[in-house]
């Protein structure tokens, strides 16, 4: 009986398994939701990159004639400010679309920045142990602490106003989640096999984190960095209504809000846009964020 | 238990000191010398320079600047605004009640409305119900908050006019302040109309600040009583023959409820970071607003003192929530 049983045959599928890629994808695919969210940063990116060619107006021109103009659904509006224009006669829609352009770059820069120094520390700190380990928890520990648009707020008012000191600020909050998710990614790597054969093999300590371990740790940090846009747009966003972070008039789209606030009832569409614009684009993060991590997350998976 | 306790205790206390150095330090990136930008324009001379740095204590190495400012800290010492020469400690103490009960009043908005529509979504698993509540809360998740705040004052204040725009208590008003919660002193003072009118001012504010966590805790409860759901003992309640109520509140619900409670108290942060937006929409008179306002006005030593009350607050409240935890489930106080 034993015996019958350790000489299972294997089973018969001969096929070769997907590649990893072509599994994600199909895993990917079964959540509508983060297709469409997919779908909706594809847009948000081209209309981004294109701006300069989509927009019907120049976003900083001031059309004196036509201040206020409500959208074109809405009487007195006119097709040639489709989203109306604000109190200075600038065109909504194109304030919009060099927005998306500043709020991807935003985002792109703010993950970038925070992956790279989080992901640094969260290695030093797993590889080595000890001492570093402590030291560099810790102090994430404590950025932890803080409230994050607090530490957010108070680090741009320090450095200044400005789109490239909310920039830093916002992403000097983020860090510890990288180097938290870094950290425990490696710890559960690094005393496998194949890390303790090609120690044994000789690779020095660059190799083994950063060609050995890293691929292997990449999952978490994937989700994370999508999850990371959202965050990083939203707060740049709250920084620059408080009127701390890009300054007027750059078409930023927290900027814009603040910058229109006393017109709200007046002319209620030169708050509304940039609010739907933020939520659209942060909701789109989210749910793509939210499908990888299905997708990417074997516990996950049915 | 009381090792417990003492363990997590003795953990808080190198986190409060580098939150101390964070705040020391981060004043000192600030530009300028703090007694130059004071001066102003017309300048100052070099000895009267050379005593005052020596009177504030800026002559001397930056650790000893450091312990001499923990020392005054842990006497309550927060320093002096630079704008209203007040204590910075009181000033900041006035104005938190006013932040905390419109933090508390978000928080049970939150909970009130989001657990049960999380048990619900969970019980009612892939139902419409199901999907509505999560795409809901993964909007609120999603949700720029000061716009969502405009939103609402736009629809019910200035279209329905059914809430007021801003502040705490209609201008008409008067109540002697006892506990600085307005809800409660105008009920002590018995002023009925007094009461509505804070009532209808915290309204929208409420519903602003616990949009988010309002969604977190819908999406936890969630899966947290899905994953429950799916345990054998759940199977066997059922099979005894238990009511499905019963089985789903009695037997799910309390072992769900772990998880989110740890939530609900780790949305402290998120509620006092989201009060700075909040209060400067509405024009709420708390430290939020407070914060923002030191900011414009360059008042470093009560931004300073701000930001360090606030990290303090949540981490006694993250503190006390590990702690409860430890009570509510025993297998966390054992773990090593």
């Amino acid at each position: 009986m034993s015996a019958e049983l350790s000489t299972n045959p294997e089973p018969v599928a001969v096929s070769r398994p997907p590649h990893p890629l072509a599994e994600f994808w199909y895993h990917f695919k079964q959540n509508k939701g983060a297709l469409g969210g997919l779908v909706v940063i594809a847009l948000i990116a081209l209309i981004a990159v294109f701006a300069g060619v989509v927009a019907p107006h120049n976003p900083d021109i001031q059309y004196r004639e036509a201040i206020l103009t409500p959208p074109v659904w809405q009487e007195g509006g006119s097709w040639s400010f489709i989203l109306g224009t604000d109190d200075i006669g600038r065109d909504m829609l194109s304030r919009l679309m060099y927005g998306a352009r500043l709020s991807m770059m935003i985002g792109l820069i703010v993950v970038t920045l925070s992956l790279a120094v989080g992901l640094g520390m969260g290695m030093i700190a797993g590889f080595f142990g000890g001492m570093a380990d402590v030291l560099i928890m810790r102090a994430m520990d404590i950025l932890l602490a803080l409230p994050s648009l607090l530490l957010a707020v108070v680090v741009a008012a320090i450095l200044g106003p400005g789109l490239v000191n909310a920039m830093l600020a916002v992403s000097v909050v983020v860090i510890p989640h990288y180097a938290r998710l870094t950290r425990a990614a490696v710890l559960a790597e690094v005393n496998k096999d194949y890390v303790i054969a090609s120690r044994v093999a000789g690779a020095g300590p660059m190799r083994l984190m950063l060609i050995v371990v890293l691929p292997n740790c990449l999952a978490p940090l994937i989700v994370q960095a999508t999850l990371g846009f959202s965050t990083a747009i939203l707060d740049a966003a709250a920084l620059g209504f408080l009127g701390l972070g890009a300054q007027p008039p750059t078409p930023e789209w927290g900027t814009m809000l603040a910058s229109s606030l006393q017109f709200l009832q007046r002319a209620p569409w030169v708050v509304t846009w940039p609010g739907v614009a933020i939520l659209v684009t942060v909701l789109a993060f989210n749910l793509l964020g939210d499908g990888l991590r299905d997708a990417l997350d074997p516990k996950l998976k049915r | 238990m009381l090792r417990f306790i003492l363990t997590r205790v003795s953990l808080v206390i190198p986190t409060f000191l580098g939150i101390t150095f964070l705040t020391f330090i981060l004043i000192r990136l600030v530009p300028g010398d703090p007694i130059e930008v004071r001066t102003g324009e017309r300048g100052i001379a070099p000895e009267r320079l050379a005593e005052l740095r020596h009177e504030m204590g800026l002559d001397r190495a930056l650790w000893q600047q450091f312990l001499d400012y923990v020392g005054n800290v842990l006497h309550g010492d927060f320093g002096l605004s630079l704008i209203t020469h007040n204590s910075v400690l009181s000033e900041f103490l006035t104005l938190f009640p006013a932040t905390l009960e419109l933090a508390l009043c978000a928080m049970l908005f939150a909970t009130l409305v989001g657990l049960p529509a999380g048990i619900l979504a969970a019980v009612k698993r892939g139902s419409l119900f199901d999907h509505g509540v999560m795409g809901a809360s993964l909007t609120g998740y999603s949700m720029p908050i000061f716009w969502w705040g405009l939103l609402l004052i736009l629809f019910f204040s200035v279209g329905l006019g059914w809430t007021p725009v801003s502040g705490r208590l209609d201008l008409v008003y008067y109540v002697e302040p006892a506990t600085g919660f307005m809800l409660i002193d105008t009920l002590m003072a018995g002023d009925y109309e007094a009461f509505r009118s804070a009532l209808g001012h915290l309204v929208l504010p409420t519903i602003v600040l616990g949009t988010v966590p309002l969604a977190v805790v819908a999406r936890m409860t969630r899966s947290a009583m899905l994953e429950v759901l799916g345990e054998d003992y759940i199977r066997t309640a059922r099979a005894k023959g238990l009511a499905s109520g019963r089985v789903i509140g009695m037997h799910a619900l309390r072992n769900a409820l772990i998880p989110v409670v740890t939530v609900i108290g780790l949305q402290v942060g998120t509620l006092l970071g989201g009060a700075i937006l909040t209060e400067t929409i509405f024009s709420w008179p708390g430290v939020g607003k407070w914060l923002i306002e030191s900011i414009n006005r360059r008042d470093y030593p009560a931004l300073q003192g701000g930001v360090l009350l606030i990290a303090t607050s949540v981490i006694l409240v993250n503190l006390l929530v590990d702690v409860l935890y430890g009570v509510l489930n025993p297998r966390i106080r054992h773990a090593r």
